[in-house]
């Protein structure tokens, strides 16, 4: 237990210290509220939408939580090529420790980035309609983050260098916040699209803490719940055996 | 302590260590000396469970690094020839790690750690990010680290690269003290062939993945008639400077600074 304590205290004391970091990662999310939410509303209100700035903030905390996880998860490439992960793979403790003890501590950095970014969206006027289920939308919070730094962490386990980043940016984060319903609503989408967007583990996300924050999930909370609860059980294990085959 | 047979590592086509044997007795120091791309980091990733060989057997304290890969990190610790430490934490946390990820005790723990900083005499900087630190004290602060937890075998692979006389005078008498103390095995390579006579009990040289000669430095010597190791070693191994690939890392560094 104290090895994974130890683990995960690093990736947050990591995190807080690159403050460059912190305020790169918020700019994104400010812009996208601001540009989107106010750009959009009018004509999202005309359509009979509603609010969308209301629409716009879960799927916006959902993106942040993403990015911030699977970079996360994707920084064991630069223990890799750092040196810092051969002090790791060296020391008696079972790889399943480390990789538990990593993905807590990114999704931890994650859910953080979550809450700033929520924070920051009530600044800007978003208001959730439903605070009894404040609790219920934290936790949709921390299985984002659990599940996409564990999904980060798989993937480096198989990568040598950063040269792959830009690939898994454009070919796999792109695309899952894009088709995931982050920015509009999936009902009345061709079939197609709809199809795409439930296989996006990012769209049972969104839609389970648009469910909690401001009511109206497309696929009911219960669904989002047990589908990123098991995705991200199926992942872990994957990682954890990609994990253990790392050499170096 | 260690035992090597027939070991092989090939990497496509590249044979970097070529049927390989030799074995290290309980409380020796040994060195494993070659020249630059010799096959000697990757012998020392074979014993360290980080590299799956080709071929051969290897045993670390009675165990099989392939096969009971925690039992052989159990008894095993290790300074790495290029850098592991995490830049964005202090000296103290990097020990402080090193110690819970090694399961030290924390009142063993905290006082190796303060008695370990104050012999590499970083005891002063112990809050500072490590990114601040220069190269030699990058270097003391790893092979401190790498002595926090007493392991039964020590690996250093280059430990004193880049340090002064000076500090490798003093990090070796430490590490010979350990040696007497605890029959601690060390498992060393060096570029320093003065350092490897004055501090090692066996040699094996190694060039192209094949080791061609072992014994004491005064059989190395008698088998080439030569007065020192330095000349024995170039007896050896030719007079021929050898190339090493350009890693990598070199460029990532660049494009990290880049990302900041």
């Amino acid at each position: 237990m104290k090895e994974i304590y130890i683990l995960w205290l690093r990736q947050i004391k990591r995190y807080l210290r690159s403050k460059s970091r912190i305020i790169a990662s918020l700019g994104q999310p400010l812009l996208f509220l601001v540009a989107l939410g106010f750009g959009f509303g009018p004509i999202y209100q005309k359509a009979g939408g509603g609010n969308y700035l209301e629409f716009l903030a879960p799927g916006i905390i959902s993106m942040s939580i993403l990015f911030t996880a699977v970079f996360s998860g994707i920084e064991i490439i630069w223990d890799r090529q750092f040196g810092f992960l051969k002090e790791t793979l060296v020391a008696p403790i079972s790889r399943l420790n480390i990789m538990i003890g990593r993905t807590l501590g990114g999704a931890t950095v994650a859910f953080l980035q979550g809450v700033v970014v929520f924070l920051i969206s009530i600044l800007i006027g978003f208001r959730p309609a439903n605070l009894t289920l404040f609790p219920l939308a934290l936790l949709f919070m921390f299985l984002i983050a659990l599940f996409f730094t564990a999904l980060g962490t798989a993937i480096a386990s198989v990568l040598e260098d950063m040269q792959g980043f830009q690939l898994i940016m454009n070919f796999l984060v792109m695309p899952l916040f894009f088709l995931s319903g982050a920015l509009f609503p999936l009902q009345g989408l061709p079939k197609t699209f709809r199809l795409i967007a439930s296989v996006d583990p990012l769209s049972y996300g969104v839609d389970g803490l648009r469910g909690t924050l401001v009511n109206g999930a497309h696929f009911g909370l219960g669904t989002d719940f047990l589908v990123l609860s098991a995705i991200t059980i199926v992942v872990l294990a994957i990682g954890s055996y990609l994990f253990s085959k790392i050499q170096i | 302590m260690i035992e090597v047979e027939n070991l092989t590592k090939k990497f496509g086509e590249f044979t970097a260590v070529d049927n390989i044997s030799f074995s290290v007795e309980k409380g020796e120091i040994f060195a494993f000396l070659g020249p630059n791309g010799a096959g000697k980091t990757t012998t020392i990733k074979i014993l360290t469970t980080l590299l799956r060989p080709t071929s051969g057997r290897v045993s670390l304290n009675g165990k099989d690094p392939l096969r009971e890969k925690y039992e052989a990190r159990c008894s095993f610790g290790i300074v790495f020839q290029d850098p592991s430490l995490d830049d964005e934490l202090t000296a103290f946390e990097n020990m402080e790690f090193h110690g819970i990820i090694y399961k030290v005790p924390k009142i063993i723990r905290r006082e190796r750690i303060e008695q370990l900083l104050k012999f590499v005499e970083l005891w002063d900087r112990k809050n500072d990010l490590v990114k601040t630190f220069s190269g030699g004290m990058k270097r003391r602060l790893e092979v401190a680290r790498g002595l926090i937890h007493h392991p039964k075998i020590l690996f250093l692979d280059e430990p004193t690269l880049g340090l002064d006389p000076q500090t490798r005078n003093h990090i070796w008498n430490y590490i010979k003290d350990l040696n007497r103390e605890e029959m601690m095995t060390v498992f060393f390579t060096t570029h320093y062939m003065e350092e490897a006579e004055r501090v090692a009990q066996k040699i094996a040289i190694i060039d192209k993945g094949k080791i061609i000669a072992q014994g004491t430095p005064e059989e190395l010597k008698n088998i080439t008639k030569t007065v020192s190791l330095e000349d024995a070693f170039l007896t050896l191994t030719g007079r021929s400077i050898r190339d090493q690939d350009a890693s990598s890392v070199d460029r990532l560094r660049m494009r990290r600074r880049a990302w900041r």
